[in-house]
Order: C-alpha cells, then sequence, then structure tokens
C-alpha cells in the first residue's frame, strides 16, 4: 500500500481569476507580505500495492488522461510518507 | 427523399437536449437521441453536443464526458468527417476530446454570465455556418461559467492564420477568451464548437432574443442534402 500525490496547476502563463480572487481577499482579511496566489488541484490516490517503477509510470498516464488537461495545466508526481 | 438524421447526445446532466432536439425538428430533419452510455450512433448523419453540466463539471467541464462510451465512437466519427457541434459544455467536451485545440477556463470576471450577447461570423466555410454570411453580426443568448478560450501562441496564430475562428465576441468580450474567441472550427471544417446557443434562438415564441440560431441548422441540412 502506498498513497501516491498528484498536484496539478494551471500553467504558469494561464490566468488564474480564482487566485486572483483569493489574493485580493488576503488584505481584506488583514494578512499582508502575500504577493501571488496561484490555486490548483491535489489528488491522492491509494494503491493497491508498492509505489514501484511501473505504478509510477501508471500514475504518469493517469494523470495525463484524466486527472490534467496538459492543454493547460502541468502536474507533479510525489509519493508520500 | 428520407429527412436528414441528426444526432442529439444526453449525458447526465445535460440540459439542452430537448431545446436542441426541437430545434433539429424545426430545420426539418430527424432527432436521434443519443445516450452517453451507448455504443451506438444510429447511423446519424451529424451530431450535436448540447450544453448543460455533464457528470456535474467533477474535474474540470466535459473531462470524464470525454471517455463516455458514446464518445468512444464520436471521437473517431469526427475524425473521419462526421459533421459536429458542440454548443457550450458541448465544446468544452470537444476540446477536452482533443477534437478542438485549446481550452475553456473560468470567467475572467469568475461570475456566471446569463445574457444576450451579439457575435459576429467569422467564417462560413464549416459544415454548420455556409447559411451566413461572412461579417454577419448576431445576437445569441450565453450562459457559462468556464467559457474563457485560450490556447497557446502558436495554437492560436494557427487559428487565425487558417480561418478557424468562426465566431468572435461582439460589443465587448463577456469572459476574457482570448483574441475575443466564441467558436472556432477544426482543419477539416465538419466540428465546431462555440459558448453561444443557437439552439435557444430559433422562435419568437421562447422570447428569444433572435432567430439567428436556425442558420446553424439549415446550414447543415443543406450540407447533409447536398453530400
Amino acid at each position: 500500500m502506498a498513497r501516491v500525490i498528484v498536484d496539478v496547476m494551471l500553467k504558469p502563463e494561464i490566468l488564474d481569476p480564482q487566485g486572483q480572487a483569493i489574493a485580493r481577499a488576503l488584505p481584506r482579511l488583514g494578512f499582508s507580505g502575500v504577493s501571488g496566489v496561484r490555486q490548483g488541484k491535489r489528488f491522492e490516490l491509494e494503491l493497491d500495492g508498492p509505489a514501484d517503477e511501473a505504478a509510477l509510470s501508471d500514475v504518469r498516464k493517469m494523470a495525463e488522461t484524466l486527472l490534467a488537461n496538459t492543454v493547460i495545466e502541468d502536474f507533479t508526481i510525489h509519493v508520500e510518507g | 427523399m428520407s429527412a436528414a438524421r441528426v444526432g442529439v447526445v444526453t449525458f447526465p446532466g445535460t440540459l439542452d437536449d430537448q431545446d436542441a432536439a426541437r430545434a433539429v425538428r424545426l430545420a426539418g430533419a430527424e432527432a436521434v437521441p443519443l445516450w452517453h452510455a451507448d455504443h451506438d450512433l444510429k447511423g446519424v448523419d451529424a451530431v450535436f453536443l448540447p450544453g448543460g453540466f455533464s457528470y456535474g463539471d467533477y474535474l474540470r467541464c466535459g473531462a470524464i464526458s470525454r471517455f463516455s462510451p458514446l464518445m468512444t465512437e464520436l471521437i473517431p466519427a469526427a475524425q473521419a468527417g462526421l459533421p459536429v457541434l458542440g454548443t457550450c459544455n458541448g465544446f468544452q467536451i470537444l476540446c477536452e476530446a482533443h477534437l478542438l485545440p485549446g481550452a475553456l477556463t473560468r470567467n475572467e470576471g469568475l461570475h456566471y454570465i446569463c445574457r444576450d450577447q451579439r457575435i459576429r461570423v467569422e467564417s462560413t466555410r464549416t459544415a454548420w455556418t455556409a447559411d451566413f454570411a461572412d461579417g454577419q453580426e448576431i445576437v445569441l443568448p450565453i450562459k457559462h461559467g468556464e467559457g474563457r478560450y485560450v490556447a497557446d501562441a502558436a495554437t492560436l496564430a494557427a487559428l487565425e492564420g487558417e480561418g478557424r475562428v468562426v465566431f468572435r465576441y461582439a460589443g465587448g468580450n463577456p469572459n476574457g477568451s482570448l483574441n475575443d474567441i466564441a467558436g472556432i472550427t477544426n482543419e477539416a471544417g465538419n466540428i465546431v464548437g462555440l459558448m453561444p446557443h443557437p439552439e435557444h434562438a430559433v422562435e419568437d415564441l421562447t422570447g428569444a432574443p433572435s432567430v439567428d440560431g436556425r442558420h446553424f441548422f439549415t446550414s447543415i441540412l443543406k450540407r447533409l442534402v447536398n453530400a
């Protein structure tokens, strides 16, 4: 059993109006010192077996196929624990 | 001569399939219901992917619909030349399926927008727009939260250079779409996707802002009859 994390973020050149709205809200709440916010998605995949090379290769395919739209999003994969 | 048969796809969460079917029938074609879970295009001559919130827009708009059994039949058929029109969520599905380039992202202003919108017809060379005049301005309803068209610079340049921007917003860009793009087509011109809703603009009786949407359906019927 292993847990693999896939983080998906809009590519840097893609406008993220949700992140901008969050950034604008922070000063209103009294938080200062944040110059920008980008919002993304985090997927936690529970694997039946170990996070070996084959399993991570499969996760990469899942990310490319479904979890991320690589036209507008980048993803990173890491094993938790 | 038997009537042209236009398939109208229903996914769980589709909203506009009944209006789409009615618009198809008003134009004189037979509307054939297509169900997302069937591996069956029922031999239709063209396909309409209507708007709504297929699969609840879970993950991304159109991301899950794109892998439905019906889409696994539709994608190769469209690549082989079957005329396909996607409006709103249908446009999002076409982009997720890579039948059209680019993607639809959250509106620049974050608001869901529901209003009548002026749109300029930029190309009459597609299967779905031949009955318009180049440069004609029409009015169609828009209703979406994720309609901001984006694509990388090379894709945008190709779309513009090849005349594949089919519709542009006129009188103000409602959602921040790059180059004011409201709709595009593939290289062959058989697949068209747009955010506005022609199927909601076919009858005065419904309080539609125009009946400009009719031309989409008369265009495809002429194409099918002359094919």
